[in-house]
């Protein structure tokens, strides 16, 4: 490795370390910093490569935000780059959770932070449905994708959450295969969505 | 224990599609079921803590998990152990990957995975509202706890309220209420 990517490298980590904070707004919020960046300022990709990383990132799995620092460092410097890139965007964010950790360990205690977390605890809730709401208005686009949702809804529900998630991932994207499969042999189309959804918050 | 740390939160990262809180499901499973690294009473607080925190929600819980277990070098772990499958992932079909993603086979199963994790979503907040003693037997509290989440739904879907500012003003409320 010589001087210039050893520069490369060090750029990619601080920038994506700046740009680490912003994701507060979601992993798309990032889109304008990093074309400002990555695009404008030091031409090392086109605006194009930039929208088809955001583009992929949903689809593989972990945080989008992440997933496209990873990506973006891979197009600019190999391997070496992808580390440093996601090294950078994880190191702010990394820092501040500390912080709050450490923090609400010497408060848990406090009164007052405890009724504050008899309220918090209600609200997750609500997060929690809102993220199903999200989820379901890209999933639910017919009555098989209704059917599966409500399936797994039930077995979970039955079973008192016996069987394991990953499991029924598994075969949640096995029974799209099959399901998709004898539609299209029925000479039936489903409309599948062109590219993954948006999530603003979700990353 | 740093190993165990490590495959729990590796396995968490492996399979998180969807990411944001379509991971929480599974990180449930894990740390609360599988491991009993906590009650699910201090598991809802930490998402709640998480989700005050800029940066990845999964990533976040991560954090607070890892650092709650075996302090800093937990924490260091546990982070590694999400975002590595992803990274590895990305390494090895980041070439490809612009090809597969249009597969017919690969968006099939995403039809199938995004009813799977939103059926998942759906149970995670039933528990959780199970645990808060929300359909317990009515109550002043029982009813307060319905309030609030009422509230903090309207906020989220109609006002379209970003979470860090709900999750105050539901603090307040709490601390007006509860104390």
């Amino acid at each position: 490795m010589n001087l210039e990517h050893w520069s490369k490298l060090w750029h990619l980590f601080i920038m994506f370390l700046k740009i680490g904070p912003v994701t507060f707004g979601g992993g798309y919020a990032m889109i304008p910093v990093i074309e400002q960046e990555v695009v404008e300022k030091r031409k090392w990709l086109e605006s194009k490569d930039v929208a088809d990383v955001f583009a992929v990132a949903g689809s593989v799995p972990g945080a989008i935000a992440i997933n496209s620092a990873t990506f973006i460092g891979y197009r600019i410097a190999g391997v070496a780059g992808a580390i440093a890139a996601t090294i950078g965007i994880l190191l702010p964010t990394f820092c501040i959770v500390l912080a709050f950790s450490i923090f609400f360990l010497g408060m848990k205690d406090n009164p007052k932070v405890e009724a504050a977390f008899i309220s918090i605890r209600a609200t997750i809730v609500a997060l929690i449905v809102y993220a199903a709401y999200k989820t379901g208005k890209t999933a639910i686009i017919d009555k098989a994708s209704l059917l599966l949702v409500l399936t797994t809804v039930a077995l979970m529900y039955f079973t008192h959450n016996q069987i394991h998630p990953i499991l029924l991932i598994l075969g949640g994207a096995i029974a799209g295969i099959v399901i998709i499969g004898i539609r299209t042999r029925l000479g039936r189309k489903t409309i599948l969505h062109e590219k993954e959804q948006v999530y603003d918050y979700m990353i | 224990m740093l190993i165990e740390l490590f495959i729990t939160f590796f396995l968490i990262g492996l399979v998180s599609f969807g990411g944001g809180y379509a991971m929480i499901p599974l990180i449930q499973e894990q740390i609360v079921n599988q491991h009993g690294w906590m009650d699910q009473q201090h598991f809802i607080d930490t998402i709640a803590i998480a989700s005050m925190a800029p940066g990845p929600i999964a990533t976040n819980i991560a954090v607070l998990i890892g650092y709650n277990e075996k302090g800093l070098l937990g924490a260091v772990i546990a982070t590694m152990g999400t975002v590595l499958p992803s990274v590895i992932i990305i390494l090895i079909l980041g070439k490809i990957f612009y090809k597969i993603q249009d597969h017919s086979l690969v968006k099939s199963s995403f039809y199938g995975l995004r009813a799977i994790i939103t059926g998942l979503i759906i149970y995670t907040a039933y528990m959780f509202a199970d645990t808060n003693g929300m359909f317990a037997s009515m109550s002043w509290y029982t009813w307060s706890q319905i309030l609030i989440f009422a509230g903090s739904l309207a906020a989220f879907i109609v006002f379209h309220k970003h979470p860090v500012s709900v999750i105050i003003l539901s603090a307040l409320v709490g601390i007006a209420v509860y104390s």
